[in-house]
């Protein structure tokens, strides 16, 4: 019965940068704790394990523990032609799946040559606008939740619920959409598709009014999140960060707008920036992209055009000898596709640069010096999908 | 027996004052069933408050409108398996939950539903109090050091810190409360039923007392008991999404049961002591202004009121319910409770119509009874709603920040109430 139990540390491999298994003090003498937080833990989003080593509450360090949910999503590219990969994509962000759809659909086109008329480019625009607004909501929700605001949480979800039930609508799905097509659309709107989104954006301006009024002037929502998680404009482009993370910092980089893709060159929206790189600018940040969102949703179901919704594209997709690099801003951030074509019907190597995974690595420099309570909000403020982390 | 457990019934002042054990001891009984009913329906109208904050129903499924959710949840909880961790402090495990209850639970012998309605009318009771209720820190560090694992370690870390540094606040708030007592008779008292006796001679809630400064010290207290109480937004012991359940994190059925009903247990209590001190405890509101035998009739009514009021809703609710043969049993079963509801304020109608305007026989001693208690458990609801209330709308706060707000902020503006209270004491008397 009386085995003997390792009491030493966790049976995983310890990373390096934390020195786990050479304690610089005597064992008993330890006034540093380490903790695994997650990949079974409230507030990691899903499977993402983060050790933390403490001193009291203070966080001296982390390191990131990934791969729980990895699938070899680019592997599996490599055995699937490319119209069959194209549904895999929608597994990797999957509160945004419109977006990552439209970032592959995109690059293939690229690679192909060919170009979605704009009827399928305004139709794609709302649509993974829409999806912006709805990840958005998402990532609100849950980290409102994350720092302790129950209701915020309802409140989205019920308004995401609109957004998923237009995409329901259209598509047949509501979280993998499988939207677009390479080439195009493969679907026509449905009747009254465009009195719906109408509706939605007349629905949802007022609601976005609410969550900012339940959070925006909250002494403690401002208390939790300002000067939380700062994160410089040289480190976040030094690391790669993207995305709201970045443009909170102050760096005006948004890829509808710096390399503009799918007719976005035609509408009018502003892109927001922060200033001081903290978590309440990343809130603010999120909020009037949403607002945004809506300004170019606006436009683009005014504007539809009439016309073709398919690009002439051949029955079997053989793209010529080469290669080529894709990105979107999707809402987390730069979301790229490399694609490595060697003239058959196969990807001979495809490489996803998800936003998850690269704003994912200013975790460590965000936290350090902060408190336990920090790490969590600033998991949540990084608006992480683990399914895109690991792939 | 009989003659003990009659000799007391005349009498105007605590069981335990008039050395009656055995009405002590029913009492005890009487508050113990009492309180662990509040639980359970604070636990139910918790759920339900907190689902309609969050455009969420709420449990409905057992019983009409989840009425039998706190029963079904009591239950499985005792069913569940009883799981006590390989590496964990065996003993003091298995005891840290009782040290909470007991703490939680004891503070109740103090507490005065009315002048005569309480176990014991201690001459040091709201001392009694205040220890009593802070040695349920105990259990919950003993709770997060035997369990032997980090994340409840941290929390009852966390939860100790919290409680001892809200303590000192909300001391000195009691203290400039105690002060007010002394202002007609020149001594002041410690005595729980004192402190509100103390208001009715004055003629005044101790809440509008030297406007504001009873007001500041109420508000100072009614922001510490719910740090005292761990509960949103300073439920950092127990932070679900940063220490996933914090100290009881490794507790499971039954004895994670017992912290939940002390916890809830322990929020009623502050919440008593908040109303004996600042808002008259078992009087009525308006008891100078109005008051003759009609204004004393009308006021005896609102209990009975307040039970017909849940029998309609509860009538009402048997009227919307969906006409689907599903509903047919909760149909039948929100009726019976609407009927009982019903009979108990017809009840408490004729014991008001029969007690009417004489104090000295059994119906109007019961009438008062009943009035004081009503009114007290009145004022405590509202207090009970405000902790939904809070949980519904605030973030959580930071382990920091909560100190800070405690010691720097709390702290000095309690201690200027206080030192404000005697000045303008003296000078008025």
């Amino acid at each position: 019965m009386n085995e003997v139990k390792d009491k030493s540390l966790p049976h995983a491999v310890a990373p390096s940068s934390l020195d786990l298994d050479t304690p610089d003090k005597p064992y008993l003498d330890s006034n540093e704790l380490i903790i695994n937080m997650g990949p079974q833990h409230p507030a990691t989003h899903g499977v993402l394990r983060v050790i933390l080593k403490l001193d009291g509450e203070k966080v001296l360090g982390t390191e990131c523990v990934i791969g729980y949910l990895h699938r070899g999503v680019e592997k599996i590219a490599e055995n699937r032609t490319y119209t069959m990969f194209n549904p895999y994509v929608d597994r990797m962000d999957y509160v945004a799946a419109v977006s990552n759809g439209l970032g592959y659909c995109q690059a293939v086109e690229k690679l192909l040559n060919v170009e979605a008329p704009p009827r399928a480019n305004y139709i794609r625009v709302i649509l993974t606008e829409l999806n912006r607004i709805a990840s958005h909501q998402l990532w609100l929700g849950t980290h409102a939740l994350d720092i302790g605001a129950m209701t915020p949480l309802f409140y989205t979800f019920r308004d995401r619920e609109e957004i998923l039930k237009i995409f329901e609508k259209y598509c047949g799905a509501r979280l993998t959409t499988h939207a677009f097509r390479i080439g195009g659309l493969q679907y026509e709107t449905y009747a009254g598709f465009e009195k719906d989104v109408k509706n939605f954006l007349t629905f949802v301006a007022p609601k976005i009014d609410e969550y900012e009024a339940l959070l925006t002037g909250n002494r403690i929502w401002i208390e939790r999140t300002k000067n939380v998680g700062v994160i410089s404009a040289k480190d976040a482009i030094a690391l790669g960060v993207t995305g709201p993370v970045l443009r909170a910092s102050g760096v005006k980089w948004d890829i509808r707008r710096a390399i503009p893709y799918a007719n976005y060159k035609d509408f009018d929206f502003e892109i927001p920036i922060g200033k001081n790189g903290d978590t309440y600018d990343r809130y603010l940040v999120r909020m009037v992209e949403m607002r945004q969102s809506l300004r170019i949703i606006e436009q683009a179901v005014n504007g539809i055009p009439e016309g073709p919704i398919m690009a002439k594209v051949p029955k079997v997709i053989k793209p010529a000898v080469g290669e080529i690099y894709h990105s979107i801003e999707a809402p987390k951030g730069e979301l790229g596709y490399f694609i490595v074509s060697d003239g058959s019907t196969q990807p001979y190597r495809l490489r996803v640069r998800p936003p998850s995974f690269v704003n994912l690595q200013a975790l460590d420099i965000m936290v350090r010096g902060m408190l336990v309570a920090d790490v969590v909000a600033v998991i949540g403020t990084l608006d992480i999908v683990l399914g895109e982390v690991d792939r | 027996m009989v003659e003990s457990l009659m000799s007391y019934l005349g009498s105007t002042v605590p069981p335990s004052n008039a050395g009656n054990q055995l009405w002590a001891l029913i009492y005890i009984l009487i508050i113990f069933a009492g309180v662990s009913v509040a639980v359970m329906a604070m636990n139910w109208i918790e759920r339900k408050a907190l689902a309609h904050f969050q455009i969420r129903l709420g449990p409905m499924r057992v019983g009409p409108h989840g009425l039998l959710q706190p029963i079904a949840d009591a239950l499985k909880l005792m069913l569940k398996e009883d799981i006590i961790p390989d590496e964990s402090d065996k003993a003091v495990f298995w005891f840290a939950p009782i040290i909470g209850l007991l703490a939680a639970f004891t503070v109740y012998i103090v507490i005065p539903f009315g002048p005569s309605q309480a176990v014991s009318d201690m001459n040091i009771g709201i001392l009694f109090m205040l220890g009593v209720s802070s040695l349920g820190v105990l259990g919950i560090v003993t709770a997060g050091w035997a369990s032997n694992s980090h994340y409840p370690l941290i929390g009852a870390l966390r939860s100790s810190a919290q409680m001892v540094s809200y303590e000192v606040a909300m001391g000195l708030a009691v203290v400039s409360a105690i002060l007010m007592t002394s202002l007609n008779t020149g001594t002041g008292t410690l005595s729980m039923i004192g402190i509100v006796e103390a208001q009715r001679d004055q003629g005044i809630w101790f809440l509008f007392k030297f406007f504001p400064l009873g007001l500041i010290a109420f508000v100072i207290f009614a922001i510490a008991m719910v740090a005292e109480t761990n509960r949103a937004p300073f439920d950092l012991a127990e932070a679900e999404s940063e220490l996933t359940a914090g100290f009881h994190t490794e507790y499971s059925g039954l004895r994670w049961s017992l912290f939940m009903l002390a916890e809830y247990a322990a929020m009623i209590a502050v919440s008593s002591i908040a109303v004996t001190l600042w808002l008259g405890g078992w009087m009525r509101p308006f008891p100078a202004l109005l008051h003759g035998p009609a204004w004393e009739f009308i006021f005896s009514l609102f209990p009975g009121l307040t039970f017909a009021a849940l029998a309609g809703f509860a009538f009402l609710g048997t009227i919307r319910m969906p006409s689907h043969s599903f509903f047919k049993i909760q149909r039948i079963g929100l009726g019976a409770f609407g009927l009982v509801l019903a009979f108990i304020a017809l009840l408490l109608f004729a014991i008001a119509v029969a007690g009417r305007g004489d104090n000295a026989n059994l119906a109007g001693r019961f009438r008062e009874g009943i009035d004081y208690v009503y009114w007290f458990v009145l004022k405590v609801a509202v207090f009970m709603y405000l902790f939904i209330w809070y949980r519904a709308t605030w973030p959580r706060y930071r382990f920091d920040q909560l100190m800070k707000i405690g010691w720097k902020v709390m702290l000095p503006i309690s201690l200027g109430a206080l030192i404000a209270t005697a000045v303008v004491g003296v000078l008025v008397k």
